[in-house]
């Protein structure tokens, strides 16, 4: 049979499962096809906060949101266009995503009357008008699964278990993905159990199969690769880049890694990462607590390890102590924060940004720290080796704010030259600095840094701690105007990382944008989202992002003030809003959510148009009151 | 004054391996640093200080790859007065940190010095973990039952019903006893010792030192201002014979005027104080427990360690507890890059950030 195939320039698909179907690898390793395709793509995770809620329950679905186009690629996507649900749960707790005439496999197979009462249906949504606005193709994929594996002596519960595979099958025939890739990969995971490995291949093509003979998909569909800058490319997740930004943080520097972390959601990938890389000279260190974690990096570092200590906000709630001593010691420190729905526990598995001003302020005293926040899955890469430098090049803790949003979505990452990295140059004390001997605060005239001087040189004997020290000899002092002085000095070295920090990119391509949308950190494809659509409806608007949070950048002032209205969408009660108004007499407007999901272009979209609207009436009222 | 004598030790005594060492000959005066020291008149860390600044030039290691890290109190104060590297911390963390120097430093000596209130109360969980890793490092916990710098409020080694600021009606906690605590958190080294006692402190240290792994020594430690005369009993001359239970290694426990005393095994399955008759014949002192400080079960030690006063101290064991090799948290931890380091050579960061699924555009 001659199957129509439709040109697409964009698609969302949404894979939702119960948590033990396999929904994230489904939606990896078609993430994984559709980069090597050539498409330009941006990935949402989405899972429970529960290892295993109970099967069937909404609790318990856990899905994989994946877009996908012939061009730049700004957020995983609003609404779905696709909805894979393969259980009743699944279906409930995602349709209303979908958009309207959007297409709906549904595996049909656990419709029964008891999933249905545990999903909260009364009665079953596959038969009368609920999905009536969709392309419903309900299927019994379990069913063809498990009848495609027939013969490789799986038990009845395995071969059930490929019909995640089936799905993937039948969605990559859909829209033409490459399979090679995903063979390789069912091979290469069970090679230890080469049934499994046949069964699941077996069932990816039978899907396959099924789009293509079956009469109930009568169209697949094209969408074509997106021009993207040449280089080699992979597909990376956030918290994956954050630590090999850390390992590459330390071959550039020549230093040994200290990683330092108690385990938290979501940060713990960093660390299971980057204790898979000791032949970098990585060590990592699970602590007893987050305490400890720090602490002992603290230690790494008086060492001269190049050290960090990754967590999720409660984290840094516990570490605000060590970090102030940090910032007393003034040795280079990075604090990771892959920060979740706060406050207290919170939405540990949701993104959220509300970890700004404790990042900032959150410490007892003046206890200023740099800030640095990536703001995609490839950019935690740079960031991380970013944060590194300033702490190194500074003598300082720095505070690396990433997200739960950052953390697990992923997108093409264009794979740099490691060669063509900037080093970073530890420049350890080796000899006295005075005429009268070694003064472990006597400080870099530009940088105001002092000498990192780890234990072992002969001379440099010196004792520091957290009480306040005399200015140069690093004495205990508690005279009022050296600790004024010390106070002062701190801070000014914070403000002195701005010089090394490059000017601030503002993408007005009209030049005549009354509006610029500003945001920091996970927000920035977002916005670049709304922005454009709002370009497309013919409304001029200026976008520009943060990424030094403190010091802000030295020209972030004057950008703000060339705008009539600057809007600040965050994920937060409106932190950065704050600095910024408190710091510039800007009348910045908020726009702020803290749903524990990515904001959605439209939404941003709209905002744009209200502030257009707004600032259009405004203009009318100047009129009238000229002409009165 | 008599001193407890240390046998030889029987153990590798390797805790200082790796650690530069010099051949030049150096005085006390060499750790000394040019601060001023500002303890109270009397207060027992000036003696645990001199002996220390006098015990380190016999370990014959270079000045600067030895280190001192320490958290809050008034004994965390001991790195400023030493000419070596020093970090004074953080309340309760200094294990914490010291945990990441020695792990990153296997050339350093590294020294912890911390206070009751430090070590078991703001930071107990710090120190139970170092003892459980069993981390190369020495640790001095001056224990003066009572909190000084902050001027007087009862700790969690404060025996109950003490008076204090916090208590004026007499404290309500159960104390600790810092070698129970110790031998619970498998620590491979444990030993007390009294800051009067130079002779015993210094063999103490000497030992302590020596071995590799986390040593807890806990310092019997005298304030004259908040707690004065809690460890009388056992620093008296009058009364120190009939109050100190002497711990050596392979020696029958005996204490007393003419070993009147002795310590066997008690019928509920821990050991007890007798009176050793005058007539004992040797089938009556074989009864007498011979202390065995290497056994690899702690269950005696954890015995000996009870039969310390939890109230006011009027008797207490004095000696080393135990004394036992096992693998350090360190050496494991840089064994591991080691071994990664050797069998896949040194990490690629291009094919790392390559990684497996490349695809290549233009
Ligand atoms: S308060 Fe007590 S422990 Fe502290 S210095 Fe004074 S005497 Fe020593």
């Amino acid at each position: 049979m001659v199957k129509q195939v439709e040109q697409l320039d964009r698609v969302v698909i949404r894979f939702a499962g119960d948590s033990g179907d396999g929904m994230q690898l489904t939606g990896d390793r078609f993430t994984q096809e559709t980069a090597t395709f050539g498409n330009d793509l941006s990935t949402l995770p989405n899972f429970p906060a529960e290892i295993r809620a109970p099967a069937g329950t909404l609790p318990g679905v856990s899905s994989f949101q994946l877009h996908f186009a012939d061009h730049a690629v700004l957020t995983p996507g609003d609404r779905p266009d696709v909805l894979v649900a393969m259980n009743p749960a699944a279906l409930r707790a995602n349709v209303a995503d979908l958009r309207a005439g959007g297409i709906l496999v549904v595996d049909s197979h656990d419709f029964t009357r008891r999933n249905l009462a545990r999903a909260g249906y009364e009665h079953d949504p596959l038969e009368g008008d609920d999905l009536a606005a969709f392309q419903v193709h309900a299927i019994d994929l379990t069913g063809l699964a498990t009848g495609a594996v027939e013969g490789f002596g799986l038990s009845r519960k395995d071969a059930s278990r490929t019909k995640n595979m089936f799905a993937l099958g039948l969605l990559s025939w859909m829209y033409g993905r490459p399979v090679e890739g995903t063979i390789e990969h069912v091979q290469n995971r069970f090679a230890s159990k080469p049934d499994v490995a046949a069964a699941n291949i077996a069932s990816f093509r039978a899907g396959w199969a099924f789009g293509e003979t079956t009469e109930s998909f009568a169209v697949s569909y094209e969408v074509a690769p997106a021009p993207m800058p040449a280089g080699r490319y992979r597909n990376i997740t956030g918290n994956l880049a954050l630590a090999y930004g850390i390992v590459a943080a330390g071959q550039l520097s020549g230093l040994p890694v200290f990683l330092g972390a108690y385990p938290i959601t979501p940060a713990s990938d960093v660390l299971h990462e980057l204790s898979r890389h000791k032949s970098f000279g990585v060590t990592t260190f699970q602590a007893e607590d987050e305490i400890a974690g720090v602490g002992a990096a603290l230690g790494a570092a008086y060492g001269g390890h190049l050290a960090f200590s990754s967590t999720s906000g409660p984290g840094v709630a516990l570490k605000s102590e060590t970090i102030g001593l940090a910032v007393m010691l003034e040795v280079p420190l990075v604090v990771v924060d892959v920060q979740r729905g706060g406050p207290s526990t919170g939405l540990p598995t949701k993104t959220e940004q509300a970890d700004l001003l404790q990042a900032m302020f959150g410490r007892n005293g003046e206890a200023p720290v740099p800030i640095v926040a990536p703001s995609s899955p490839a950019d935690c890469f740079d960031a991380a080796s970013e944060a590194a430098r300033i702490a190194v090049t500074h003598r300082t803790p720095v505070m690396l704010l990433s997200d739960g949003y950052l953390a697990n979505g992923s997108e093409p990452w264009r794979v740099p030259d490691v060669d063509a990295l900037p080093r970073i140059d530890p420049r350890f004390a080796d000899g006295p600095n005075t005429p009268e001997g070694f003064a472990p605060y006597a400080r870099d005239p530009e940088t105001l840094a002092r000498p990192w001087a780890p234990p072992g040189v002969a001379g440099l004997e010196h004792r520091i701690g957290g009480i306040e020290k005399a200015d140069l000899s690093g004495d205990i002092s508690y005279d009022p105007e050296n600790h004024d002085l010390m106070v002062r000095t701190r801070q000014a070295k914070v403000d002195a990382v701005a010089a090394s920090i490059p000017p601030t990119e503002v993408d007005d391509p009209t030049g005549d944008a009354r509006i610029l949308m500003l945001g920091w950190g996970s927000t920035k494809g977002p916005i670049a989202a709304g922005v454009r659509l709002a370009r497309a409806e013919g409304t001029p608007v200026a976008q520009a992002h943060v990424r030094h949070l403190n010091p802000l950048p030295p020209d972030l002032g004057d950008v703000l003030r060339r705008y009539e209205r600057v809007v600040v969408p965050e994920m937060n009660l409106g932190q950065l809003a704050l600095l910024l108004r408190a710091r510039y007499l800007v009348d910045v407007r908020g726009y702020d959510k803290v749903r524990g999901m990515p904001f959605v272009s439209d939404e941003l979209a709209q905002v744009i148009a209200e502030h257009a609207l707004d600032l259009v009436r405004q203009d009318e009222r100047t009129d009238s009151k000229e002409r009165a | 004054m008599t001193s407890t004598d240390l046998p030889m030790p029987v153990l590798a005594r390797d805790g200082l391996a790796g650690v530069p060492t010099t051949d030049a000959e150096q005085s006390r005066k060499e750790f000394a640093s040019d601060q001023e020291v500002r303890w109270c008149p009397g207060c027992g860390d000036y003696a645990v200080l001199a002996a220390v600044q006098g015990f380190l030039p016999e370990l014959g290691l270079r000045r600067e790859n030895i280190c001192f890290v320490s958290g809050i109190g008034c004994s965390s104060r001991f790195p400023y007065y030493l000419d070596t590297y020093g970090l004074h911390s953080i309340h309760g963390r200094a294990p914490a940190i010291a945990t990441g120097l020695a792990t990153a430093r296997p050339d350093l000596s590294v020294w912890v010095v911390t206070g009751d209130g430090d070590a078991l109360s703001i930071g107990g969980n710090h120190l139970v973990h170092a003892l459980r890793r069993n981390v190369n490092l020495t640790i001095l916990l001056f224990n003066n039952r009572i909190y000084g710098l902050t001027k007087g409020q009862y700790s969690p080694t404060s025996e109950i019903g003490l008076v204090t600021k916090s208590t004026p009606m007499g404290s309500v906690d159960t104390p600790f006893n810092p070698v129970s605590l110790a031998l619970g958190a498998e620590a491979t080294f444990v030993a007390r010792t009294v800051d009067s006692d130079r002779k015993h402190l210094t063999a103490v240290l000497r030992e302590a030192a020596a071995h590799r792994g986390a040593s807890l020594v806990e310092i019997y430690q005298n304030c004259p201002i908040f707690n004065d005369g809690a460890f009388d009993a056992v620093k008296d001359a009058d009364q120190r014979e009939e109050a100190v239970i002497p711990l050596v290694h392979g020696e029958p426990i005996r204490f007393g005027a003419g070993g009147r005393h002795g310590v066997v095994r008690s019928a509920s399955g821990g050991v007890e104080v007798v009176d050793v008759p005058d007539d004992a014949d040797d089938a009556w002192l074989a009864r007498l427990l011979v202390h065995d400080a290497h056994a690899d079960d702690p269950t005696q030690a954890f015995a000996l360690s009870r039969l310390t006063d939890a109230g006011h101290l009027q008797r207490a064991p004095i000696g080393i507890f135990r004394q036992v090799e096992r693998p350090t948290y360190d050496d494991l931890t840089r064994q591991q890059v080691e071994t990664a380091i050797g069998t896949s050579g040194p990490g690629d960061l291009q094919s790392l950030v390559d990684g497996p699924d490349t695809w290549t555009v233009g």
